[in-house]
């Protein structure tokens, strides 16, 4: 949902390519034109209002809002709550990472290619049609169900579950765990499926079998990066599980809920700052784990 | 090939680290199960069977009348809309910020060198201009989107345009912390070249920085605006326009075929997007 995302890799940067003379393409001019009238369209399409923002009347509104936050309220019952929260969105966000954890690697061995038909591995099987075909089936039915479970946002996964097992932070760590599962499941299966295969074959030419192939030669190499992963996700999953609650599922989102829908403007800064000083304690967590681990 | 087994193992014959962090982890685990209210027999309980049921059977076939597809046709075209025009508002409040934020071009580095020697005014003003705009970033994108969302709805109304600025806000604050990043990262011999034909820091940012970042900048860019779409679909939960409304309004009426109708059109939406800023990454 958000966070920064460690996937985008950051080349090295080359030197500027400079072609003296060379003019802007066709191509480029027709897609700045395309960018151009998109612009243009979701303008007209999305009510903006700048001049209204900015007219003394709006402005005034959104000051008078600000205004009426402060001073946050630090009264023990309002501190205790939000603690309550807090702790709360943590349990949340934890136990549904732990979850997607488990739905990820009960599923993505299937739903890699080069462990399940094809590949290194496979390359002594004799070539008959229906053994592959076999063999298929669970891969296809992984990698649909991975992405169904990802498709689908953790918001509506949580409206959903709210609906089958009732209000509470439960359906919120099923949301988490559930859409999170799909998350790691596709990160996963791309590790897996660009493991360096020289240890597989060597373990392979001893006569290993592939649960041993699996445990001695493709596990140690994929674990870091699947532990980088999933603090990752970890990361996304508490700002997520802090606004969960806006649905029913529990956490300092709830409280969030309540606070701006009764105007309690002094409480919400004290809840916001809640989650703000969760979210870096989290990062920070994160990155110190993810440093000692690996 | 690296073998991260044995580094590992290496250093944790010396440490109490393992020890330490299995029991805290076992503890944290344990707490949070118990806070979390986990309840596995939720599902095989008898009402929990009767809504998996009712939800499930309620969602087949989905709804694809014409009438209830021409009725999300709008709300469909406004989430695009308010994730083109969120993104646009992070890149106008990113950019800036992840200039000022950048150490080597706001407080110190090759080109300022010159500038910060001997003038304790100037110094102190770069390092509150530079922490300022760490804050701004770190409050920005530290606050989930959808609480900006519902103060915006509270704010400014109901509708697009609180989506639109909750977005912008949010994604703001992720871009432009990642485009400093990106800042920091350049190679700064062009820089010092440009410096010393003498020329002056427009220019120098213009033909030294800009080249060399902004392939990078595109591409996050666009990854952003995915997750854009991804966002404003759902943030009409509370009222900010798009599909995330219309999602709210058919499981409030236990509408489950409507449900499904609504996830496809989202699937197929996001895959669209998905598919066009590939394009467009492979093109630059």
């Amino acid at each position: 949902m958000n966070g920064i995302n460690p996937e985008v890799e950051r080349p090295h940067i080359p030197w500027p390519s400079h072609e003296p003379g060379g003019r802007p393409s066709l191509w480029t001019y027709s897609l700045l034109a395309s960018l151009l009238f998109l612009f243009a369209w979701s303008y007209q399409g999305s009510e903006i209002r700048l001049s209204e923002l900015f007219s003394r009347e709006g402005g005034g509104q959104i000051v008078s809002y600000i205004k009426k936050l402060f001073p946050p309220d630090f009264s023990p019952p309002v501190l205790r709550e939000a603690f309550h929260g807090a702790i709360e969105t943590f349990a949340i966000s934890f136990i549904g990472t732990l979850l997607a954890l488990a739905i990820a690697l009960s599923v993505v061995f299937f739903a890699s290619r080069n462990l399940i038909y094809s590949g290194l591995l496979y390359e002594m099987e004799p070539r008959q049609g229906w053994k592959r075909t076999l063999r298929l089936i669970p891969y296809l039915c992984a990698k649909s169900l991975l992405n169904l479970l990802r498709t689908i946002p953790e918001m509506v996964w949580a409206l959903i579950f709210v609906f089958l097992v009732g209000l509470g932070p439960f359906p919120g760590v099923l949301a988490l765990g559930v859409h999170t599962g799909g998350v790691l499941g596709k990160l996963f299966g791309e590790v897996l499926e660009d493991v360096d295969p020289q240890p597989i074959e060597s373990l392979q030419s001893t006569g290993a079998n592939r649960l041993q192939i699996l445990f001695y030669a493709i596990l140690p190499q994929v674990l870091p990066q699947f532990i980088s992963y999933t603090l990752y996700r970890w990361e996304v999953n508490i700002r997520v599980a802090a606004v969960l609650g806006f649905v029913g599922a529990g956490g300092l989102g709830q409280r969030i809920y309540i606070a701006i829908n009764l105007f309690f403007g002094n409480q919400l800064l004290t809840l916001i700052l809640f989650i703000y000083v969760l979210v870096t304690l989290v990062d920070y967590l994160s990155a110190y784990l993810r440093r000692k681990v690996i | 090939m690296r073998s991260p087994r044995l580094s590992s193992i290496n250093r944790s014959e010396k440490s109490l680290f393992p020890y330490l962090f299995s029991l805290l982890f076992l503890s944290a685990f344990l707490d949070s199960w118990w806070r979390a209210g986990v309840r596995p027999s939720a599902f095989f309980e008898k009402e929990g069977r009767e809504h998996l049921w009712k939800f499930l059977s309620g969602m087949f076939p989905p709804d694809l009348s014409w009438n209830f597809l021409s009725l999300m046709f709008h709300p469909a075209l406004e989430t695009i809309q308010i994730s083109v025009m969120g993104t646009f508002i992070a890149v106008v409040m990113g950019f800036p910020l992840g200039i000022l934020g950048t150490r080597t071009f706001s407080v110190g580095g090759v080109l300022n060198e010159a500038d910060v020697k001997g003038s304790l005014s100037r110094l102190v003003l770069r390092w509150t201009s530079y922490c300022m705009a760490r804050g701004i970033l770190s409050l920005f994108r530290s606050i989930p989107e959808f609480v900006w969302a519902f103060m915006f709805v509270r704010a400014v109304g109901l509708g697009a345009f609180s989506g639109v600025l909750a977005i912008g806000v949010a994604y703001g604050g992720m871009l432009g912390k990642v485009y400093s990043e990106i800042f920091e990262g350049v190679n700064y011999r062009p820089l010092e070249a440009l410096q010393s034909t003498g020329a002056n820091k427009l220019q120098i940012f213009f033909y030294g920085w800009l080249p060399q970042v902004l392939p990078n900048f595109v591409s996050y860019t666009l990854y952003r605006w995915e997750c854009a779409v991804r966002a404003s679909a759902i943030l009409g939960l509370v009222g900010a326009g798009g599909l995330g409304t219309q999602i709210e309004i058919s499981m409030r009426m236990f509408n489950f075929s409507e449900v499904l109708t609504i996830l496809i059109i989202l699937f197929f939406m996001v895959a669209g997007v998905d598919y066009l800023s590939a394009k467009v990454r492979a093109i630059l």
